[in-house]
Protein backbone atom coordinates (compact mmCIF):
# COMPACT_ATOMS: atom_id res chain seq x y z
CA UNK A 1 0.00 0.00 0.00
CA UNK A 2 1.33 3.42 -0.93
CA UNK A 3 0.61 6.55 1.10
CA UNK A 4 1.39 10.23 0.50
CA UNK A 5 2.05 13.32 2.60
CA UNK A 6 1.12 16.97 2.08
CA UNK A 7 4.86 17.64 1.90
CA UNK A 8 5.01 15.47 -1.24
CA UNK A 9 6.73 12.37 0.11
CA UNK A 10 5.46 8.89 -0.75
CA UNK A 11 5.81 5.82 1.47
CA UNK A 12 5.33 2.29 0.24
CA UNK A 13 4.50 -0.08 3.09
CA UNK A 14 5.05 -3.85 3.06
CA UNK A 15 4.47 -5.32 6.50
CA UNK A 16 6.61 -3.43 9.03
CA UNK A 17 9.09 -2.13 6.42
CA UNK A 18 8.52 0.90 4.21
CA UNK A 19 10.27 2.68 1.33
CA UNK A 20 10.26 6.49 1.15
CA UNK A 21 10.75 8.91 -1.75
CA UNK A 22 9.43 12.17 -3.15
CA UNK A 23 6.61 12.45 -5.64
CA UNK A 24 6.69 13.33 -9.32
CA UNK A 25 5.06 16.65 -8.43
CA UNK A 26 7.88 17.38 -5.96
CA UNK A 27 10.68 16.57 -8.39
CA UNK A 28 9.09 18.81 -11.03
CA UNK A 29 8.98 21.67 -8.51
CA UNK A 30 12.62 21.13 -7.54
CA UNK A 31 14.07 20.91 -11.01
CA UNK A 32 17.37 19.20 -11.78
CA UNK A 33 18.57 17.31 -8.71
CA UNK A 34 22.35 17.40 -8.31
CA UNK A 35 22.82 15.79 -4.88
CA UNK A 36 20.84 13.80 -2.32
CA UNK A 37 21.84 13.42 1.33
CA UNK A 38 20.20 10.25 2.66
CA UNK A 39 20.11 9.16 6.33
CA UNK A 40 22.61 6.64 7.66
CA UNK A 41 21.45 3.10 8.35
CA UNK A 42 20.39 2.78 11.98
CA UNK A 43 19.32 6.38 12.36
CA UNK A 44 15.96 6.92 14.06
CA UNK A 45 13.77 9.31 12.10
CA UNK A 46 10.67 10.98 13.47
CA UNK A 47 7.37 11.56 11.65
CA UNK A 48 7.31 15.08 10.16
CA UNK A 49 10.98 15.75 10.95
CA UNK A 50 13.90 16.11 8.52
CA UNK A 51 15.24 12.80 7.26
CA UNK A 52 17.03 13.70 4.02
CA UNK A 53 18.06 16.70 1.94
CA UNK A 54 17.69 17.06 -1.79
CA UNK A 55 19.77 19.67 -3.62
CA UNK A 56 18.79 21.12 -6.98
CA UNK A 57 20.89 23.57 -8.98
CA UNK A 58 19.19 26.43 -7.19
CA UNK A 59 18.29 25.31 -3.66
CA UNK A 60 18.45 22.75 -0.87
CA UNK A 61 15.16 21.24 0.30
CA UNK A 62 14.45 19.07 3.32
CA UNK A 63 12.67 15.76 2.97
CA UNK A 64 10.60 14.76 5.98
CA UNK A 65 9.99 11.27 7.31
CA UNK A 66 6.31 10.44 6.68
CA UNK A 67 6.31 8.20 9.77
CA UNK A 68 8.75 7.36 12.56
CA UNK A 69 11.15 4.47 12.37
CA UNK A 70 14.66 3.13 12.10
CA UNK A 71 16.49 3.46 8.78
CA UNK A 72 17.38 0.03 7.38
CA UNK A 73 18.76 0.99 3.96
CA UNK A 74 19.48 4.08 1.86
CA UNK A 75 19.55 4.24 -1.92
CA UNK A 76 23.24 4.04 -2.91
CA UNK A 77 22.34 4.59 -6.59
CA UNK A 78 21.54 8.23 -5.82
CA UNK A 79 25.20 8.94 -5.01
CA UNK A 80 26.29 8.36 -8.61
CA UNK A 81 23.05 9.34 -10.29
CA UNK A 82 21.02 11.90 -8.31
CA UNK A 83 19.09 12.53 -11.55
CA UNK A 84 17.13 9.33 -10.75
CA UNK A 85 15.02 11.55 -8.50
CA UNK A 86 13.92 13.43 -11.65
CA UNK A 87 13.69 10.51 -14.04
CA UNK A 88 12.12 7.90 -11.72
CA UNK A 89 10.95 9.69 -8.55
CA UNK A 90 8.37 7.10 -7.56
CA UNK A 91 10.46 3.98 -8.33
CA UNK A 92 14.29 3.80 -8.77
CA UNK A 93 14.70 7.28 -7.24
CA UNK A 94 13.62 6.14 -3.74
CA UNK A 95 15.54 7.67 -0.83
CA UNK A 96 15.56 5.24 2.13
CA UNK A 97 13.84 2.29 3.78
CA UNK A 98 12.77 2.15 7.38
CA UNK A 99 11.31 -0.22 9.90
CA UNK A 100 8.14 1.40 11.28
CA UNK A 101 8.00 2.17 14.99
CA UNK A 102 4.27 2.90 15.01
CA UNK A 103 2.17 1.67 12.06
CA UNK A 104 -0.70 3.69 13.55
CA UNK A 105 0.94 6.84 12.15
CA UNK A 106 -0.03 5.72 8.65
CA UNK A 107 -3.68 6.53 9.30
CA UNK A 108 -2.92 10.27 9.05
CA UNK A 109 -1.58 9.96 5.48
CA UNK A 110 -3.35 10.20 2.11
CA UNK A 111 -3.94 7.45 -0.41
CA UNK A 112 -3.07 8.07 -4.07
CA UNK A 113 -6.52 9.41 -5.03
CA UNK A 114 -6.57 11.84 -2.10
CA UNK A 115 -3.03 13.00 -2.90
CA UNK A 116 -3.87 13.62 -6.59
CA UNK A 117 -6.92 15.62 -5.49
CA UNK A 118 -4.68 17.60 -3.10
CA UNK A 119 -2.11 18.34 -5.85
CA UNK A 120 -4.91 19.53 -8.13
CA UNK A 121 -5.68 22.29 -5.61
CA UNK A 122 -2.10 23.65 -5.65
CA UNK B 1 9.47 18.13 1.46
CA UNK B 2 10.01 21.82 2.10
CA UNK B 3 11.48 24.20 -0.42
CA UNK B 4 13.36 27.37 0.50
CA UNK B 5 11.08 29.67 -1.40
CA UNK B 6 12.34 33.22 -1.70
CA UNK B 7 9.21 34.59 -0.08
CA UNK B 8 5.66 33.57 0.66
CA UNK B 9 4.35 36.98 -0.36
CA UNK B 10 0.97 36.58 -2.01
CA UNK B 11 0.85 37.09 -5.76
CA UNK B 12 -1.51 40.04 -5.42
CA UNK B 13 1.18 42.17 -3.75
CA UNK B 14 3.54 41.65 -6.65
CA UNK B 15 4.11 43.93 -9.59
CA UNK B 16 3.85 42.39 -13.02
CA UNK B 17 6.54 42.61 -15.68
CA UNK B 18 5.56 43.98 -19.10
CA UNK B 19 6.13 40.45 -20.41
CA UNK B 20 4.12 38.73 -17.64
CA UNK B 21 1.61 37.22 -20.08
CA UNK B 22 4.36 35.92 -22.36
CA UNK B 23 6.24 34.30 -19.45
CA UNK B 24 3.10 32.46 -18.36
CA UNK B 25 2.27 31.44 -21.95
CA UNK B 26 5.81 30.00 -22.22
CA UNK B 27 5.21 27.93 -19.09
CA UNK B 28 7.40 30.05 -16.83
CA UNK B 29 7.14 29.24 -13.13
CA UNK B 30 6.55 32.61 -11.52
CA UNK B 31 8.09 33.42 -8.13
CA UNK B 32 8.37 36.62 -6.12
CA UNK B 33 11.65 38.44 -6.73
CA UNK B 34 12.47 42.12 -6.06
CA UNK B 35 8.76 42.82 -5.65
CA UNK B 36 7.83 41.35 -9.03
CA UNK B 37 6.38 38.05 -10.20
CA UNK B 38 9.30 36.70 -12.21
CA UNK B 39 10.00 33.45 -14.09
CA UNK B 40 12.50 31.35 -12.12
CA UNK B 41 12.51 28.72 -14.86
CA UNK B 42 10.61 27.50 -17.91
CA UNK B 43 9.70 23.85 -18.59
CA UNK B 44 13.22 23.07 -19.91
CA UNK B 45 14.60 23.61 -16.38
CA UNK B 46 17.59 25.45 -14.90
CA UNK B 47 20.26 23.00 -16.12
CA UNK B 48 19.07 22.97 -19.75
CA UNK B 49 18.52 26.75 -19.78
CA UNK B 50 22.01 27.37 -18.42
CA UNK B 51 23.69 25.09 -20.97
CA UNK B 52 21.59 26.53 -23.81
CA UNK B 53 22.79 30.05 -22.97
CA UNK B 54 26.43 28.93 -23.07
CA UNK B 55 25.93 27.12 -26.41
CA UNK B 56 23.30 29.24 -28.23
CA UNK B 57 21.40 32.32 -27.00
CA UNK B 58 19.16 32.90 -24.00
CA UNK B 59 16.56 35.63 -23.65
CA UNK B 60 16.27 37.10 -20.15
CA UNK B 61 13.64 39.56 -18.97
CA UNK B 62 15.41 41.91 -16.56
CA UNK B 63 12.72 44.59 -16.60
CA UNK B 64 12.65 44.52 -12.78
CA UNK B 65 15.97 46.38 -12.84
CA UNK B 66 15.89 50.16 -12.46
CA UNK B 67 16.61 52.17 -15.59
CA UNK B 68 17.44 55.79 -14.77
CA UNK B 69 18.42 58.84 -16.81
CA UNK B 70 20.65 61.46 -15.25
CA UNK B 71 20.63 64.71 -17.17
CA UNK B 72 22.00 68.23 -16.86
CA UNK B 73 25.20 70.20 -16.88
CA UNK B 74 27.81 68.52 -14.68
CA UNK B 75 25.93 65.23 -14.31
CA UNK B 76 29.08 63.13 -14.71
CA UNK B 77 31.03 65.13 -12.11
CA UNK B 78 28.14 64.93 -9.67
CA UNK B 79 27.85 61.14 -10.10
CA UNK B 80 31.54 60.98 -9.16
CA UNK B 81 30.54 62.20 -5.69
CA UNK B 82 28.50 58.99 -5.23
CA UNK B 83 30.54 56.37 -7.10
CA UNK B 84 34.27 55.82 -7.75
CA UNK B 85 34.17 55.74 -11.57
CA UNK B 86 35.70 58.27 -13.99
CA UNK B 87 32.42 59.38 -15.53
CA UNK B 88 33.78 62.74 -16.71
CA UNK B 89 36.16 60.69 -18.85
CA UNK B 90 33.54 58.18 -20.01
CA UNK B 91 33.39 58.55 -23.78
CA UNK B 92 30.05 58.79 -25.59
CA UNK B 93 28.51 55.36 -26.31
CA UNK B 94 30.63 53.64 -23.69
CA UNK B 95 29.44 51.77 -20.60
CA UNK B 96 31.21 51.27 -17.30
CA UNK B 97 30.52 49.05 -14.29
CA UNK B 98 30.42 51.01 -11.05
CA UNK B 99 29.36 51.00 -7.41
CA UNK B 100 27.08 53.29 -5.47
CA UNK B 101 28.86 53.83 -2.16
CA UNK B 102 27.70 54.79 1.34
CA UNK B 103 29.63 57.44 3.26
CA UNK B 104 31.73 54.72 4.93
CA UNK B 105 32.60 53.13 1.57
CA UNK B 106 30.15 50.22 1.94
CA UNK B 107 28.46 49.12 -1.27
CA UNK B 108 24.85 50.34 -1.63
CA UNK B 109 24.47 48.86 -5.11
CA UNK B 110 26.35 47.92 -8.23
CA UNK B 111 25.30 49.51 -11.49
CA UNK B 112 26.08 50.09 -15.15
CA UNK B 113 26.67 53.66 -16.28
CA UNK B 114 26.40 54.46 -19.99
CA UNK B 115 27.18 57.77 -21.68
CA UNK B 116 24.38 57.97 -24.24
CA UNK B 117 25.96 61.08 -25.78
CA UNK B 118 23.58 63.53 -24.12
CA UNK B 119 22.69 61.86 -20.81
CA UNK B 120 23.97 59.25 -18.40
CA UNK B 121 21.87 56.09 -18.51
CA UNK B 122 22.09 54.00 -15.33
CA UNK B 123 20.92 50.44 -14.72
CA UNK B 124 20.61 49.51 -11.04
CA UNK B 125 19.39 46.37 -9.28
CA UNK B 126 15.66 45.72 -8.97
CA UNK B 127 15.61 45.06 -5.23
CA UNK B 128 17.54 48.27 -4.48
CA UNK B 129 16.22 50.65 -7.14
CA UNK B 130 13.78 52.59 -4.95
CA UNK B 131 16.42 53.09 -2.28
CA UNK B 132 18.95 54.14 -4.94
CA UNK B 133 16.54 56.71 -6.38
CA UNK B 134 15.92 58.19 -2.91
CA UNK B 135 19.65 58.20 -2.21
CA UNK B 136 20.40 60.07 -5.43
CA UNK B 137 17.42 62.45 -5.38
CA UNK B 138 18.13 63.54 -1.81
CA UNK B 139 21.61 64.61 -2.96
CA UNK B 140 20.68 65.91 -6.40
CA UNK B 141 21.72 69.54 -6.99
CA UNK B 142 19.45 71.94 -8.85
CA UNK B 143 20.07 71.80 -12.56
CA UNK B 144 20.23 67.99 -12.66
CA UNK B 145 17.28 65.69 -13.17
CA UNK B 146 16.96 61.98 -12.43
CA UNK B 147 14.23 60.21 -14.37
CA UNK B 148 13.04 56.68 -13.56
CA UNK B 149 12.17 54.95 -16.84
CA UNK B 150 9.42 52.77 -15.38
CA UNK B 151 7.68 52.68 -18.76
CA UNK B 152 10.62 50.78 -20.26
CA UNK B 153 11.38 47.08 -20.38
CA UNK B 154 14.92 45.67 -20.29
CA UNK B 155 15.78 42.43 -22.07
CA UNK B 156 19.11 40.61 -22.27
CA UNK B 157 20.09 38.32 -25.13
CA UNK B 158 23.14 36.32 -24.04
CA UNK B 159 25.25 33.61 -25.61
CA UNK B 160 27.43 32.96 -28.66
CA UNK B 161 24.45 33.03 -31.07
CA UNK B 162 23.25 36.43 -29.81
CA UNK B 163 25.31 38.44 -32.29
CA UNK B 164 23.94 36.56 -35.30
CA UNK B 165 20.36 36.89 -34.07
CA UNK B 166 20.75 40.64 -33.46
CA UNK B 167 22.32 41.07 -36.92
CA UNK B 168 19.22 39.54 -38.56
CA UNK B 169 16.72 41.90 -36.89
CA UNK B 170 17.22 44.70 -39.41
CA UNK B 171 18.15 47.23 -36.73
CA UNK B 172 18.91 50.67 -38.16
CA UNK B 173 21.55 52.77 -36.39
CA UNK B 174 19.89 55.98 -35.16
CA UNK B 175 22.84 58.24 -35.86
CA UNK B 176 25.43 58.48 -38.64
CA UNK B 177 28.78 56.88 -38.01
CA UNK B 178 27.39 54.41 -35.51
CA UNK B 179 28.38 50.75 -36.08
CA UNK B 180 25.89 48.09 -37.10
CA UNK B 181 24.71 46.18 -34.02
CA UNK B 182 26.99 43.21 -34.81
CA UNK B 183 29.97 45.58 -34.97
CA UNK B 184 29.51 46.90 -31.43
CA UNK B 185 32.33 46.10 -29.00
CA UNK B 186 31.93 44.84 -25.43
CA UNK B 187 30.77 47.66 -23.09
CA UNK B 188 29.70 50.01 -25.86
CA UNK B 189 26.22 51.40 -26.46
CA UNK B 190 24.04 52.77 -29.23
CA UNK B 191 20.51 53.63 -30.21
CA UNK B 192 18.88 51.58 -32.97
CA UNK B 193 15.46 51.66 -34.62
CA UNK B 194 13.33 48.52 -34.89
CA UNK B 195 9.87 48.77 -36.50
CA UNK B 196 9.75 52.48 -35.69
CA UNK B 197 10.68 51.93 -32.01
CA UNK B 198 13.89 53.30 -30.54
CA UNK B 199 15.98 50.71 -28.74
CA UNK B 200 18.87 51.56 -26.42
CA UNK B 201 21.36 48.72 -26.83
CA UNK B 202 24.55 47.90 -24.95
CA UNK B 203 26.89 45.02 -25.69
CA UNK B 204 27.02 43.72 -22.17
CA UNK B 205 25.36 41.32 -19.77
CA UNK B 206 25.84 39.35 -16.60
CA UNK B 207 26.32 35.76 -17.73
CA UNK B 208 29.99 35.74 -18.80
CA UNK B 209 28.85 35.30 -22.40
CA UNK B 210 28.87 37.71 -25.31
CA UNK B 211 25.52 39.41 -25.66
CA UNK B 212 23.35 42.47 -25.53
CA UNK B 213 21.02 44.32 -23.19
CA UNK B 214 18.12 46.03 -24.90
CA UNK B 215 16.06 48.84 -23.37
CA UNK B 216 12.77 49.55 -25.11
CA UNK B 217 9.29 50.96 -24.45
CA UNK B 218 7.27 48.43 -22.43
CA UNK B 219 4.51 48.48 -25.06
CA UNK B 220 6.93 47.20 -27.71
CA UNK B 221 8.56 44.54 -25.50
CA UNK B 222 6.28 41.61 -26.30
CA UNK B 223 6.53 41.96 -30.09
CA UNK B 224 10.31 42.31 -29.81
CA UNK B 225 10.66 39.32 -27.46
CA UNK B 226 8.49 37.17 -29.72
CA UNK B 227 10.61 38.13 -32.72
CA UNK B 228 13.73 36.97 -30.85
CA UNK B 229 12.04 33.76 -29.64
CA UNK B 230 11.00 32.92 -33.21
CA UNK B 231 14.71 32.32 -33.93
CA UNK B 232 15.66 28.67 -33.40
CA UNK B 233 18.80 29.77 -31.54
CA UNK B 234 16.85 31.64 -28.86
CA UNK B 235 15.11 30.22 -25.80
CA UNK B 236 13.67 31.99 -22.76
CA UNK B 237 15.81 31.71 -19.62
CA UNK B 238 14.66 32.19 -16.03
CA UNK B 239 16.21 33.61 -12.87
CA UNK B 240 17.54 30.23 -11.77
CA UNK B 241 19.89 29.92 -14.73
CA UNK B 242 20.71 33.63 -14.60
CA UNK B 243 22.04 32.98 -11.10
CA UNK B 244 24.07 29.88 -12.00
CA UNK B 245 25.49 31.62 -15.10
CA UNK B 246 26.67 34.69 -13.20
CA UNK B 247 28.08 32.51 -10.41
CA UNK B 248 30.18 30.52 -12.89
CA UNK B 249 31.29 33.81 -14.45
CA UNK B 250 32.53 34.95 -11.02
CA UNK B 251 30.17 37.94 -11.06
CA UNK B 252 28.92 39.07 -7.63
CA UNK B 253 25.20 39.37 -6.88
CA UNK B 254 24.07 42.39 -4.91
CA UNK B 255 22.42 41.54 -1.59
CA UNK B 256 24.47 38.35 -1.36
CA UNK B 257 28.10 38.88 -2.41
CA UNK B 258 27.90 42.66 -2.09
CA UNK B 259 26.26 44.51 0.83
CA UNK B 260 26.66 47.80 2.72
CA UNK B 261 29.00 45.92 5.09
CA UNK B 262 31.46 45.21 2.24
CA UNK B 263 33.80 47.70 0.54
CA UNK B 264 34.93 47.42 -3.10
CA UNK B 265 38.53 46.24 -2.55
CA UNK B 266 37.68 43.20 -0.42
CA UNK B 267 34.94 42.44 -2.98
CA UNK B 268 37.64 42.17 -5.67
CA UNK B 269 36.14 45.14 -7.51
CA UNK B 270 39.11 47.53 -7.37
CA UNK B 271 38.91 47.72 -11.19
CA UNK B 272 35.71 49.76 -10.71
CA UNK B 273 37.77 52.50 -9.04
CA UNK B 274 39.06 54.44 -12.05
CA UNK B 275 42.73 55.42 -12.20
CA UNK B 276 42.05 59.15 -11.87
CA UNK B 277 39.81 58.54 -8.86
CA UNK B 278 42.52 56.49 -7.13
CA UNK B 279 44.75 59.54 -7.36
CA UNK B 280 42.15 62.21 -6.63
CA UNK B 281 39.78 60.40 -4.23
CA UNK B 282 36.65 62.43 -3.61
CA UNK B 283 34.21 59.48 -3.55
CA UNK B 284 32.38 58.20 -0.45
CA UNK B 285 34.64 56.20 1.85
CA UNK B 286 37.72 57.14 -0.20
CA UNK B 287 40.02 57.10 2.81
CA UNK B 288 39.05 53.58 3.88
CA UNK B 289 38.97 52.25 0.31
CA UNK B 290 42.33 53.71 -0.73
CA UNK B 291 43.85 52.32 2.47
CA UNK B 292 42.52 48.86 1.59
CA UNK B 293 44.01 49.25 -1.89
CA UNK B 294 47.41 50.17 -0.48
CA UNK B 295 47.63 47.74 2.43
CA UNK B 296 45.41 44.95 1.12
CA UNK B 297 42.02 44.10 2.62
CA UNK B 298 41.62 41.92 5.73
CA UNK B 299 39.33 39.53 3.84
CA UNK B 300 38.74 38.80 0.19
CA UNK B 301 35.97 37.50 -2.02
CA UNK B 302 37.25 34.21 -3.45
CA UNK B 303 36.03 31.37 -5.61
CA UNK B 304 35.77 27.91 -4.06
CA UNK B 305 35.54 24.63 -5.89
CA UNK B 306 34.18 21.78 -3.78
CA UNK B 307 35.21 18.15 -3.97
CA UNK B 308 32.37 15.71 -4.63
CA UNK B 309 28.90 16.72 -5.76
CA UNK B 310 27.30 18.30 -2.70
CA UNK B 311 26.80 22.08 -3.01
CA UNK B 312 27.37 24.58 -0.19
CA UNK B 313 24.89 27.43 0.00
CA UNK B 314 24.91 31.04 1.15
CA UNK B 315 25.64 31.32 4.87
CA UNK B 316 27.78 28.18 5.18
CA UNK B 317 30.89 28.66 7.34
CA UNK B 318 34.37 28.22 5.85
CA UNK B 319 37.12 26.65 7.97
CA UNK B 320 40.90 26.30 7.88
CA UNK B 321 41.30 23.33 10.21
CA UNK B 322 39.24 24.11 13.31
CA UNK B 323 39.33 27.88 12.79
CA UNK B 324 36.48 29.63 11.00
CA UNK B 325 38.03 31.91 8.38
CA UNK B 326 35.07 32.90 6.25
CA UNK B 327 31.52 32.51 5.04
CA UNK B 328 29.90 31.50 1.76
CA UNK B 329 27.88 34.29 0.10
CA UNK B 330 26.74 32.41 -3.04
CA UNK B 331 26.90 28.72 -3.76
CA UNK B 332 25.38 26.12 -5.99
CA UNK B 333 26.07 23.61 -8.68
CA UNK B 334 27.82 24.93 -11.80
CA UNK B 335 26.18 23.19 -14.77
CA UNK B 336 29.02 24.04 -17.19
CA UNK B 337 31.74 23.38 -14.59
CA UNK B 338 30.00 20.10 -13.67
CA UNK B 339 30.77 20.56 -9.98
CA UNK B 340 29.63 22.52 -6.94
CA UNK B 341 31.12 26.02 -6.76
CA UNK B 342 30.81 28.93 -4.34
CA UNK B 343 31.88 32.48 -3.61
CA UNK B 344 33.01 33.27 -0.08
CA UNK B 345 34.63 36.03 1.93
CA UNK B 346 37.76 34.54 3.46
CA UNK B 347 40.48 36.01 5.70
CA UNK B 348 43.31 37.28 3.47
CA UNK B 349 45.80 34.76 4.91
CA UNK B 350 43.64 31.92 3.53
CA UNK B 351 42.61 33.53 0.24
CA UNK B 352 45.47 32.50 -2.07
CA UNK B 353 44.63 30.29 -5.05
CA UNK B 354 45.17 26.65 -4.20
CA UNK B 355 44.45 27.02 -0.46
CA UNK B 356 42.64 23.97 0.93
CA UNK B 357 39.64 24.85 3.10
CA UNK B 358 36.56 23.09 4.50
CA UNK B 359 32.95 24.20 4.31
CA UNK B 360 30.47 23.21 6.99
CA UNK B 361 27.21 21.99 5.47
CA UNK B 362 24.69 20.78 8.05
CA UNK B 363 27.46 19.61 10.34
CA UNK B 364 29.46 17.85 7.64
CA UNK B 365 32.80 19.25 6.43
CA UNK B 366 33.16 19.45 2.65
CA UNK B 367 36.66 19.87 1.20
CA UNK B 368 37.09 22.91 -1.05
CA UNK B 369 39.95 24.66 -2.87
CA UNK B 370 40.37 28.39 -3.49
CA UNK B 371 40.37 28.82 -7.28
CA UNK B 372 40.60 31.83 -9.59
CA UNK B 373 37.35 33.20 -10.98
CA UNK B 374 35.66 32.98 -13.44
CA UNK B 375 34.98 29.28 -12.90
CA UNK B 376 33.93 29.06 -16.53
CA UNK B 377 35.86 31.06 -19.19
CA UNK B 378 34.37 34.39 -20.26
CA UNK B 379 33.49 34.90 -23.88
CA UNK B 380 33.18 38.64 -24.56
CA UNK B 381 33.44 40.53 -27.88
CA UNK B 382 36.42 42.73 -26.98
Amino acid sequence: MRYFTKDHEWIDVAGSVATVGITDYAQAQLGDVVFVEVPDVGRMVEAGKEAAVVESVKAASEVYAPVSGSVTESNAALTDDPGLVNSAPESDGWFFRLSLSDPGELTGLMDEAAYQAFVATL
Amino acid sequence: MAQDNMSQKSETDLKLLPLDGLHRALGGRMVPFAGYAMPVQYPAGVMAEHLWTRAEAGLFDVSHMGQLLLEGEGAARWLESLAPGDFAGLLPHRSRYSLLLADDGGILDDLMVTNSGTTLYLVVNGATKHHDILHMRSRLPSGLTLTYLDDHALLALQGPAAVGVMARLGLVPDTDGQPAVEGMKFMTAGRYVWRGEKLGITRSGYTGEDGYEISLPAAAAEAFAETLLAERHVKPIGLGARDSLRLEAGLPLYGHDLTPAIEPVEAGLAFAISKRRKVEGGFPGAERILKALLEGPARKRVGLRLDGRQPAREGASVFAGTQQVGVVTSGGFGPSVGAPIAMAYVAAAHAADGTQLDIDVRGKRLAATVVPMPFSPKNYAR
